[in-house]
Formats: structure tokens, sequence, C-alpha cells
């Protein structure tokens, strides 16, 4: 599904990503770790297409296709979705009018006919229970006046009603109770049905009680340093990043 | 970002046709000569030609104004047609059927039918082309309501009491330049007169539509609603692309009676210009409404075209309790220029006026809000509250606000509140990340922060304006 090859990235000519390697199967949840400044979030932002992010090297094959030639929206389109780390706010658009436009370019893409208003509504209302989202937060701005935990919650329903093939996860679980956390992880498992795959970028290893990956990686200094299988993460959480033999927490994460 | 922004706000400007119809339009000029053609052509009474000729006397002894935020070349006044008007018309048709079918595609073409089983059902509509009113619709079925809706030009023969009495009661001949010379050479307009205790049955409107070169419209609109009356209006406006400026300079005159009141909403959509502001209207209007005791006027504006815009719709509050809404949105885009907001006269007690202003500007445009909030000595308990909002798309373009408040009553309370803001990169990407393109994006950020507004728009108009904006937008991003 997803075939990243000796990725070189950098932001404001600052390298970032070093020759970063990884291979995603249809079905797989992965785990990415490390310590701050490793790069996780640049490779959800290069993934999808960010502005600002320059690839320098090598190159990702996303469904057989070039996806780093790709536009943002087109990307989106073709089943890749990032669940941010910090959604943004738009004031006076509601909710439920920003993801009927958004399900429906989707569906476009696949050739599909577009929902109809209340079609959208019955599958709204499903995921909004699903992410445990009172109702009435599908009729208020996007993200306007949420909570934290509101807002994740807001992008694991738009990646349920979205349908993607590669969901990229950037610190869902960031900032979260052990409530929201619980329901967060509900609906990223929901979601797996063997053909979808996950990349769930995390510090924390609590949230591994929750979502089984089949792999975990560390990234560190821009590339994959060691990948294992869940053990990994526990063993970070015992013992830190220490192994890697540096100091990493000085960068700043972007 | 910039980049990709610019390349979504170059324009296309889809009421820029010209219609091929033969017109009579009086060569180019001003004087006393020109003013009593203008009367002749419209046969009017020789009351009306003394008030034009006050007006024009009195307008040769202004100064064009210079303290708006807009930069324009002096306007040569001899340079203008006063007066032009589809030769078809000429017979004054007694009906649709008699009317130039060229006229009729050109209303078609914008997307407004004048065939009353066409149209929206529920809206009346005046259609003045260039100097003329085309045709009014629904008049026999308003009349029925004792409703009065016809080209001004015709209440002059038809009601001349009303007109002597209100005509210039509200802006005064002299009141400004650009109203002085309205006063002088206004052509066509619309009148309205809602009796006591009426509610107009439907929706009026007027389009207006340039379509001549080198012609400036001057047209004026008087709407009286008489005791315990209501009344929504509704104006939209546009004119072909060319390269030459052209002015538009109307007056509104709104007069509330005790209890009444008018929801008055604007569409404007003149020719803005191209990217390097070469051509398009200047937009300069007075708009200003009376509000007698408890009577409630609401201004409504949506502004998205003319190279330059001035205007100013006002209330003055005058009996007490009376209450005044400007709900406004303005976008510029390219090298537009827009000095708009309002003016809220407080006079009576109790008074309330309420403005939410919304700004947009994008490209190398500069948009002002200049809004007055007055509270007079006798206005005790008066309240105004104030919203002035505005967004930035790129950065090369300009927002400025200009509050003016000046309280004579210590009892008043005034609020004023500001905003501004940047449609921002992690805005854009969180849509385009959802499968939107970057236009369909910023139409949507756009449109949830005109929001407020747009729901004081009577429904129709409401997705119509909509709409506009997301054309207005069309090919602003890359």
């Amino acid at each position: 599904m997803l075939k990243i090859q000796n990725l070189h990235a950098s932001v404001e000519e600052k390298n970032i990503l070093n020759g970063l390697n990884l291979e995603i199967k249809p079905g797989e949840v992965h785990v990415i770790m490390g310590p701050n400044g490793a790069g996780k979030s640049t490779l959800g932002y290069i993934l999808s297409g960010r502005e600002g992010y320059q690839v320098t090297e090598g190159k990702v094959d996303f469904m057989g296709e070039d996806l780093l030639e790709m536009k943002v929206e087109d990307r989106a389109r073709k089943g890749l979705f990032l669940a941010f780390q910090y959604p943004v706010e738009i004031p006076g658009v509601s909710n439920m009018a920003f993801m009927k436009e958004s399900v429906n370019a989707i569906r476009e893409q696949r050739g599909e006919t577009p929902l109809t208003a209340a079609e959208f509504l019955k599958k709204a209302k499903a995921a909004s229970k699903q992410v445990q989202l009172p109702l009435d937060f599908l009729k208020r701005g996007v993200n306007e006046g949420f909570s934290g935990g509101e807002k994740k919650r807001n992008e694991i329903m738009q990646m349920i009603l979205l349908e993607p093939t590669l969901c990229i996860l950037d610190e869902s679980d960031s900032g979260l109770d052990i409530d929201a956390l619980q329901e967060v992880a509900n609906g990223v498992n929901s979601q797996r049905d063997g053909k979808r795959s996950f990349i769930v970028i995390t510090h924390y290893q609590r949230l591994l009680d929750y979502i089984k990956p089949d792999h975990v990686h560390i990234l560190a200094n821009g590339k994959v340093v060691k990948s294992g299988d869940a053990s990994l993460a526990l063993d970070i959480e015992k013992e830190g990043y220490v192994f890697l033999g540096q100091d990493n927490d000085e960068e700043n994460n972007t | 970002m910039s980049e990709e922004l610019d390349q979504a706000l170059s324009r296309k400007y889809d009421a820029g046709f010209v219609s091929d119809i033969e017109s009579e339009t009086f060569p180019i000029g001003l004087d006393e000569g020109v003013i009593r053609r203008i009367s002749a052509m419209k046969d009017e009474p020789e009351w009306m030609l003394e008030w034009r000729l006050r007006a024009y006397r009195n307008w040769l002894t202004m100064e064009e104004p210079d303290w708006a935020h807009v930069d324009y070349p002096k306007i040569d006044f001899q340079a203008i047609s006063y007066y032009s008007a589809p030769k078809s018309m000429a017979d004054k048709p007694q009906s649709l059927d008699e009317v130039d079918p060229e006229l009729l595609r050109t209303y078609e073409k914008l997307g407004i039918p004048l065939y009353e089983q066409e149209m929206l059902a529920g809206v009346a509509v005046d259609a003045v082309f260039d100097s003329v009113s085309v045709v009014t619709t629904y008049r026999a079925k308003l009349e029925e309501a004792g409703v009065i809706f016809c080209p001004i030009s015709e209440a002059a023969h038809r009601f001349p009491e009303l007109i002597k009495k209100y005509l210039g009661s509200v802006v005064p001949r002299s009141d400004n330049y650009f109203a002085a010379l309205n006063s002088a050479v206004f052509t066509d307009g619309s009148f309205v007169y809602i009796p006591k205790g009426v509610r107009c049955p439907m929706e009026l409107s007027t389009y207006f539509r340039i379509n001549e070169e080198n012609t400036g419209q001057f047209e004026r609109t008087l709407i009286i609603a008489d005791e315990g009356s209501h009344v929504s209006y509704l104006e939209g406006c546009t004119a072909p692309q060319r390269d030459e400026n052209q002015l538009h300079a109307a007056v509104v005159e709104l007069v509330a009676m005790d209890d009444a009141q008018i929801k008055y909403s604007t569409v404007q959509n003149w020719y803005p210009g191209d990217e390097n502001g070469k051509g398009g209207i200047y937009n300069f209007v007075t708009k200003r409404a009376l509000c007698h005791t408890n009577a409630k006027v609401s201004w409504t504006q949506v502004e998205t075209g003319s190279a330059i815009t001035w205007k100013y719709p006002s209330c003055i509050l005058k009996g007490d309790n009376s209450v005044g809404e400007f709900y406004s949105v303005a976008l510029t885009r390219g090298m537009q220029q827009a000095d708009t907001g309002t003016k809220m006269i407080h006079l009576g007690k109790n008074t309330k006026s309420t403005i939410i202003s919304k700004g947009i500007s994008a490209g190398r445009s500069n948009n002002s809000y200049r809004g007055l909030v007055h509270m007079g000595p006798k206005a005790d308990g008066a309240r105004n509250f104030t919203e002035c909002d505005s967004l930035l798309i790129g950065d090369r373009c300009g927002a400025h606000t200009f509050p003016y408040i000046e309280s004579r009553n210590p009892s008043a309370i005034v609020e004023h509140e500001a905003t501004t803001s940047k449609v921002s990169e992690d805005q854009l990407f969180l849509c385009q990340q959802r499968g939107l393109d970057a236009e369909k994006a910023v139409s949507m950020i756009v449109n949830g922060f005109c929001k407020e507004v747009f729901k004081e728009l009577p429904m129709e108009f409401a997705v119509e304006a909509g709409k506009l904006l997301e054309i207005s937008l069309e090919g602003s991003i890359g």
C-alpha cells in the first residue's frame, strides 16, 4: 500500500528526514515513536503534502502511484487521511457542512454519487455516536470552541466518515484523559477491517494498551533506527531512548 | 501560500457581457441644457425641473470630497453622458411582449427572468437599464394591497404630492457632492409606498444594469413605509466589462413612519475592473433612512463589485425606541478599493443600533470600514453595538477601520468590537487534506466568516450571495 524509500526532507533548509524507509501493507497498524524532533510529525505532513516541506531525495509509492507528485487534495481523495495533532478552527463553517463537502469530494473521486443531506446526516449521527461526541457538535463551527479532547474526537469522527485507505494519526492521544483515550482508540479499532492501514504517531506506550500494533518503529534523527513488535514500545516505556546514545530533546517537534 | 491564493483570486466576471441594443444616448457633457433635456425626456412637471436645477447650481459650488481612503484620478464630469435609454423604450411599451427581446435576454442571462410566471415566486422586480426602467412586474397584484411600486419618473406624474413631500427629505439636495449631482441628473429608480398597516405581500427588488459606454448611472430610490407597515426590498447591480471607469452615483432615501419596518438588502456586483485595476465602476452612493417612533430599518449589503466603493447606508433614529441595523459583507480583490460603513445617528430616547461589518480583502485591494455612531443629547438610554471583523487573504492587501464615536449623552452605551484575522495556511491545509480543492476551501472559509450577515438576507438571496462570493473567489487558488 505504502512504500517509502530513502526519504530525505527538509524544512526551511534544515534536514529533518535523513533516509527514511518504511513499508506498510494493507490492514497493518504501524506505530511510530521517537524523541522530540525525530521527524515524526514531519513524516505525516510530507505524506499528506503540506506546503513548506521539501523532499530532497527518495520516493514514496502509494497504491502504485508516485505520492510525492500528487496535490494535497488528490492524496486525500485517493484515501490518505491525516488526523491532526492540533486541529484548527474554521469559524462559521458548520462541522456538518464541512464534512459533507469532504465526503462528497472523496466519493466523486471514487466514482460514487454524492450523498444527499439525509443520507449524510444518518452516517454523521452514527459516527458521532461512535466517538461519543454529542450531536450538537455537528452543527457547531469546525472545531470552534471545542476542547482539546473534543477536537481529537472530531478528527476520528471525520476519519470514520471518510473511510480512508491509509490513516495517519499524529499524536491523536496527546492531551487526552483516559476516557477520551479509550474512545479515540475504539474509533480506530472499529475501522480496522484487514484492508485499511494505520500509521500511529505517539509519544506514549499507553495508547498501545488499546490499539494493538503489528509493528513499532523508533524514529530518530530522521530515520527508522529500530523496528520490532509491540514489545519494543514497552522497552521504550521502561528505558527511554537512552540506547540512541544521544539527546534529541533539545529540538522542537515541528 | 500567497502565490496560490493570488491565482485563485484572479477573477472571472460573469455579468461582463455587453448587450447589442440601439440606444439613444446624450452626447457627453453637463450643463443646465442637459438637465432640461433629461427632464424633458421624462416629461416632468415644472417643479421637478426646478428642483433639479437648484441641485445643479448647488453642486457647482461644491468640492469633490477627498477624505475617503481611496485613490483615483480626478473624474472629468464633462466626459460622461448623463442619459442613455434603449430606443425601443421611447415608444413606452405597454406589456412585456412589446419590450425589445434583446433587453429581456439581457436580464435572463443575468438570471432575472422578467416574465412573472418564471420568476421567483413572491418577488416583484423593477428592471432599470441604463437610464430607464424597462419593466416593473407584479404591479397589479401589489396595487390590490395598496402598495405602489413603480419607476420614480412615473411617480412624479402619478403621485406628485408624495414626491414633493419626501424627495430630498432624508438626503437633502445639497447633502454631499455626489448626492447633489444625483439630484440634478437622476434618471430613474424605484418608488415604493406601503400604506398604513400593510405588510407588503411580496419581496420588492430593483435590478440595475449599466450597458452603454461612457455613461453614468444616477438612480434614485425612495421608499416610504407608512405607519405600522412592513416591506423588504432588494437591489442588485451589474455592468459590462469595459476598460474605462464608469460612474454610478445613486441616492436612496427611506422613510419609516411610526411602527413601520423596512428591510433593505443590496447585492452589489458592478464590474470591479481587471486585476491591474483597469476599468470598473466608481460606486459613490448615498443611502439614508429616517426612523420615526418605534420604527426599524435594517440595511444588509453584500458588496463584491466596483473598482471603488464609497457608501455608508445610515439611519437617523429620530423617533423614540427606533432601531437601526447595518449588516455588511464587503469583499475586495485585485486592485479594488472599498470605503464603506454606516452612520447611526441616535436622536430619540431608547434608540438602538447594531452594526455587523465583515470586510474581506484579497489580492492588492484595500478595504476600509468607516462608521459613525452619534448619541445626541436627548438620546437617553440609547445603545449601540458594533462588531467589525476583517479577514485578509494573502499578504499584499489591506484592511482598515475608522470608527467615529460621538456621545453627548451620559446614559448612552456604545460598544465596539473589532478583529482582524487571516485565512491561515493551517485552515487551508485542513480543508485540502479533507479532499477539498483550495478554491472551494477559501470560499468555504469566507462564507463561514460572513455567516452572521448572510443570515440577515432574504432566503433566496442568501443563497445567491453565497454563490456570488464563490464566483468572486473562483480561480483564486492554483
